[in-house]
């Protein structure tokens, strides 16, 4: 269902005031079919003549010294085309400028159980196999560092050589803006609490897979499931130690990403690398167990939260501080450490805010980003200690949130643009919907209903490396035919950015969306978009589509307007024709116009691209939390807990998420819907966790993500109140959807069994403890809170 | 992706013949109903037969059907979900139907034999992983090392029992079907476990599981099953619980068969003694329950922990006790 906001979101907002043909209108997505019948090639579909099978060697120690790698036995097994090693690509790489830690394998040393060693290319499968047990490594083992509390420990070797001589810290962040002691002082009311998110991986359900060609002339083709194609084609090119401008990477359609496909992987090097060795095509295909390896999914992290309120609730001050088990590598965790920090002062007013966060490398495998990238860790924090906030202070929670909530138009005290927000249009709608305030602490012992708020961004401000090019280009071409093409190096991971893309050319030229033609993620062929991640697609692409068809449309407008003999400004797109606003039978075909306007014009093709504004602050770090618009979501979760199993039932979560404007609203409720699974899924039972540096479970049987029977009911409900940047008002509606899912649970089963869960996921094996602890507690007469 | 190892298929198509395939094979053949169980484990490199006998095609094998002296007869290879559309299975042994419905998938259901049920591989944490997996970990007592992960100061494997529809076909007294060279012969299906992850059936190699069959219902079971998800899991303990009353009230028989917390299914005597000629109870229903949960002893090896699944052993035999007492079962 969508509602209208009940206040104007923006003072710019709503830019388009025609009715829409195609903007607003519930649609399946472009390829449904052909995803519902099984048509869609995926990467590991994909065959090529002469293809042959890659395979990688993976170390079986968590943190080992390599004394001696010996291929012979390997290359001299029938079958077998070609082994590569580290010590033959020792370029180091990494996604951050700043975290060139990498190598496409290890060379002296490995960092994690399951990180790549060599690899080998055969005839098939079970020959790659067998080689790679045939490569002899003679590997020393060193101390493992596994926990925060280890890594922080002096005493322990360093994982990386450069590193800081305190301890294995990979990044500290200290940050203050504003007396945040004079806002403590102030405080009537201050509270601290330590909470734990504990990490998790993406699981999606394609498993990575590529093809490295290398044709005659020594050009580099990639085909990867990657969300972005446009990093993996420069980190290749600076792995491979050879020009960007010979290698094309495409992104086949992708089966799932979340975050888990957006940097280069040692099997995408390796691909490449064999490729190069044997002149073949060499696909290499994950095993399940092998992702849980690449992993860069959700970081654990230790936070504690200091907040100061006055006697109505309103923050007076903030102070924040995590410490984020980062496994091995730097992957995207100088931008997560960040992140952990930059949406704090959102959605409720912080005139105050002090963070530290700390990253520190363990000898696990890389965390990096996985949906709502280092804002759901203190998202759980915030939302869980508002709830107990409320309670100390008898103030009802959504009231407290509504007072407390960020202004349109407004900007934050660490140096963020605020335009549209609706975040209090979204905490009536799902308050109003889900009766939470009517409910909640009314409810039989047992049953509980909870309720929190979140914020996400549409987009990162600055790409991952500084330039100062548009972030998104996308190009448009009409055929004489009436058929129109986008070309867009955006990459489809299931969010439905090819339809998006197709919708709004659609739009702006009056044709069919199924007139359009989208080709995406493609460094030949397709112009930059920086990929699949930071939910900034629509914002950016959109904006970058509908520039290059506005430019067309210029055109066409020029020779409609002369053949109608009227005004430009009466001419209306739409149906595949142009037509007189005035006398709407007084119109031209969309093809008859498209020929005039090539005959006049040469080729109907235009460009379009996408730069944000300059935004943020002007602070060490203030490039990370700055969006050109932020999404604002609230969630509602109704729970049962079975107190002779002490099983968590969760029956209905409500969703309340402001999206600018909902561009295909049946997609932006798939978007919700997924998110706040997903969710769900963190808060009850995913955790990746690991025994003596060994993954513990490292398949979709053990490691448990939900099941359509455990998911509980959704409610979703599009807000709208469109933002006067936003493609046709558009924000984001891929991520932002999930944070607040989770310490609404948290703070339903606190409405249930009155005991807190400051850690996830929240366990039947917690809560029978918790239940144990306070019926104990209760003999003895005391009443015990929290349990961790 | 994981590969299965090359092997030879071969489908026999009457039980003598399938017999002498393992016999002629012997030592690298490996039974298959469904595979849902042996080709996991072949991918993760437990077992790498070079024969496979399919025993999905030997006719001896099929069929769900009453006898006439009041058996029911369930061919080893009928699949999970014929057990579950079967209408006398349904009927008669309801349990039988519902223990087949909570196992994996329904994908699983339609692949998976009864037969390969009640031979399924005991399971442990630090056995099914793969090949690459179990070398981190160095191996395991069960495969390629003589240590227990679990316990590495103990002298025997600790692999847990985990199969669904086992401790119902116990409570229910059935019968399992033994073919060999030998001929056929039927025997209690409870005799057929070993508290030995190891070795955890009496099944000899070159024998086959061809039927179970059932004796007229003496008593109702009901079998409740912890798992994380409503879907794809072992059960982490699976508890069947069987009673019949006399005509005054008072328990003629009882009978209470844990999985899933032990390398065997754990019949607990010492529960059902407690519950025999007395009526259903409070005090009983709890004396009943904390027998069982002083009878079960998991070890930390599968999903889940320690404390709560042996809490919940006791938690189920006490709500079905008294769910047969309230008369809803």
């Amino acid at each position: 269902m969508a509602i209208a906001p009940e206040e104007p979101a923006a003072a710019a907002a709503r830019p388009d005031e025609e009715k829409f043909f195609v903007i607003g209108n519930r649609r399946l997505k472009y390829e449904w079919l052909a995803k519902a019948t099984g048509a869609t090639k995926y990467a590991a579909d994909l065959k090529l003549p002469r293809m042959c099978q890659g395979k990688l060697l993976r170390s079986p120690y968590a943190h080992a010294r390599i004394l001696r790698v010996d291929t012979s036995r390997a290359e001299a097994l029938e079958g077998v085309f070609a082994v590569v090693t580290g010590a033959e690509l020792p370029e180091k790489y990494g996604i951050m400028p700043s975290s060139q830690d990498e190598t496409a394998f290890a060379v002296d040393r490995v960092r994690y159980m399951g990180e790549a060693v060599a690899a080998i290319a055969a005839a098939d499968e079970l020959t790659a196999e067998e080689a790679c047990n045939l490569i002899d490594v003679l590997y020393e083992p060193i101390q493992t560092i596994t926990s925060i509390k280890e890594a922080l420990d002096p005493s322990r070797p360093r994982i990386h050589d450069d590193q800081s001589e305190t301890a294995n810290i990979h990044k500290e962040v200290h940050l203050e803006f504003g007396d945040v002691d004079e806002g403590f002082a102030e405080a009537a009311y201050v509270r601290e609490d330590e909470f734990f998110f504990e990490g998790n991986t993406h699981a999606p359900m394609e498993n990575h897979a590529v093809i490295g060609h290398f044709d005659p002339h020594g050009k580099l083709t990639v085909w990867s499931s990657t969300q972005t194609p446009h990093y993996l084609h420069r980190e290749l090119a600076k792995a491979m130690s050879m020009p960007t401008a010979r290698i094309r990477v495409v992104a086949p359609p992708s089966g799932g990403a979340f975050g888990g496909k957006s940097e280069m992987f040692s099997h995408e090097v390796a691909a490449a690398a064999l490729s190069r060795k044997c002149g073949r095509p060499v696909m290499i295909e994950l095993t399940r167990e092998e992702v849980f390896y690449c992993h860069r999914g959700r970081h654990p992290v230790a936070m504690k939260l200091k907040t100061g309120v006055t006697s109505e609730g309103a923050i007076t001050a903030m102070h924040f501080q995590s410490w984020l088990d980062g496994g091995a590598f730097g992957s995207y965790g100088v931008a997560t450490t960040y992140y952990t920090g930059a949406l704090n002062t959102m959605p409720y007013k912080v005139p105050r805010y002090r963070f530290d966060g700390i990253r520190v490398f363990t000898n696990k495998p890389p965390c990096g980003p996985k949906r709502g990238h280092g804002t759901v860790q203190p998202r759980f924090a915030i939302e869980c200690q508002m709830d107990k906030i409320a309670d100390a202070l008898g103030l009802d929670p959504v009231d407290m949130r509504i007072r407390n909530a960020v202004d349109p138009m407004s900007g934050t005290v660490n140096g963020l643009r605020i335009t549209s927000c609706a975040v209090r249009d979204t905490l009536r709608a799902a308050a109003s919907r889900s009766g939470v305030q009517e409910r909640r602490g009314k409810l039989p012992f047992g049953q509980g209903i909870g309720i929190a708020s979140s914020v996400y961004m549409s987009g990162a401000g600055l790409p991952i490396y500084w330039n100062p090019m548009p972030h998104s280009g996308a190009m448009v071409k009409i055929d004489r035919g009436g058929g129109v093409a986008v070309y867009c190096g955006t990459t489809d991971i299931g969010q439905d950015s090819d339809s998006m893309l197709a919708y709004i050319v659609s739009e702006v030229l009056g044709v069919d969306p199924l007139d359009i033609r989208v080709l995406s993620g493609d460094t030949d062929l397709t112009p930059v978009d920086l990929g699949s991640y930071s939910s900034r697609v629509t914002f950016m692409a959109g904006n970058a589509a509908r520039q290059a068809s506005d430019r067309l449309r210029a055109q066409l407008a020029e020779v409609a307007s002369e053949e109608l003999e009227i005004p430009k400004e009466r001419l209306v797109f739409g149906n595949r024709s142009v037509y007189d606003r005035e006398d709407t039978d007084h119109s031209l075909q969309f093809i008859d116009v498209a020929q005039k306007a090539e005959t006049r014009f040469g080729t109907l093709a235009a460009s379009g691209s996408y730069t944000p504004p300059k935004l943020g602050g002007k602070y060490k770090g203030s490039g990370v939390g700055p969006s050109p618009a932020y999404s604002f979501t609230t969630a509602v979760a109704e729970v049962s807990v079975d107190l002779e199993t002490f099983e968590l039932h969760v029956d209905k979560v409500t969703v309340a998420h402001d999206c600018g404007r909902a561009i295909n609203p049946m997609i932006v409720e798939g978007q919700i819907e997924g998110s706040a699974y997903m969710g769900y899924g963190e808060a009850v039972m995913e955790e990746q966790v690991f025994r003596k540096g060994l993954h513990k479970k490292p398949s979709l049987l053990e490691y448990k993500i939900p099941t359509i029977l455990e998911c509980p009911e959704l409610e979703s409900i599009i807000v709208e109140g469109p933002d006067a940047e936003g493609p046709f008002g558009a924000k984001e509606a891929g991520e932002g959807p999930l944070s607040p899912v989770i310490p609404a649970i948290a703070n339903a089963v606190y409405d249930a069994i009155g005991v807190r869960f400051d850690s996830t996921p929240i366990t039947s094996e917690k809560i029978m403890k918790a239940l144990d602890k306070s019926a104990r507690d209760k003999a003895q007469g005391s009443l015990g809170e929290t349990a961790s | 992706m994981l590969r299965l190892t090359p092997f030879t298929y071969v489908r026999p198509t009457s039980v003598q013949d399938a017999v002498v395939a393992c016999e002629r094979n012997k030592g690298s053949t490996a039974l298959m109903g469904g595979g849902t169980d042996l080709l996991p484990n072949i991918k993760h490199r437990l077992a790498e037969p070079k024969f496979l006998v399919g025993l999905r095609s030997v006719p001896e094998m099929r069929g769900i059907a009453g006898q006439d002296d009041g058996w029911l007869r369930i061919g080893a290879a009928e699949t999970l979900s014929c057990l579950q559309g079967s209408d006398i299975v349904r009927t008669r042994y309801p349990a039988l139907a519902d223990c087949a419905s909570l196992i994996s998938t329904p994908q699983v259901q339609r692949q998976g034999t009864i037969g390969g049920n009640i031979c399924l591989d005991v399971r442990c944490n630090y056995y099914n992983q793969s090949a690459h997996w179990r070398k981190a970990v160095g191996y395991c007592m069960k495969k390629d090392s003589e240590i227990c992960r679990v316990a590495p100061g103990s002298d025997r494997c600790w692999a847990v029992s985990s199969a669904d529809t086992v401790p119902v076909l116990i409570a229910h007294q059935a019968e399992i079907c033994i073919a060999g060279a030998e001929g056929e012969r039927w025997e209690p299906i409870g005799g057929f476990y070993r508290d030995d992850g190891l070795v955890p059936i009496t099944l000899r190699p070159g024998e086959i599981l061809t039927a179970v069959r059932l004796p007229p219902p003496s008593l109702r079971v009901v079998y409740s099953k912890l798992r994380i998800r409503m879907s794809f899991d072992f059960p982490l303990v699976g508890v069947a619980t069987g009673v019949a009353f006399n005509s005054d009230g008072t328990v003629k028989l009882a009978r209470i068969v844990v999985t899933a917390v032990g390398s065997h299914p754990i019949e607990v005597t010492e529960a059902e003694d407690i519950l025999v000629g007395n009526r259903l109870e409070a005090d009983a229903i709890l004396a009943a329950g904390e027998r069982v949960f002083r009878a079960v002893h998991p070890m930390d090896n599968t999903e889940g922990s320690i404390p709560h699944r042996k809490r919940m052993a006791r938690v189920y035999v006490e709500r079905s006790l008294r769910a047969f007492a309230a008369g809803a079962i």
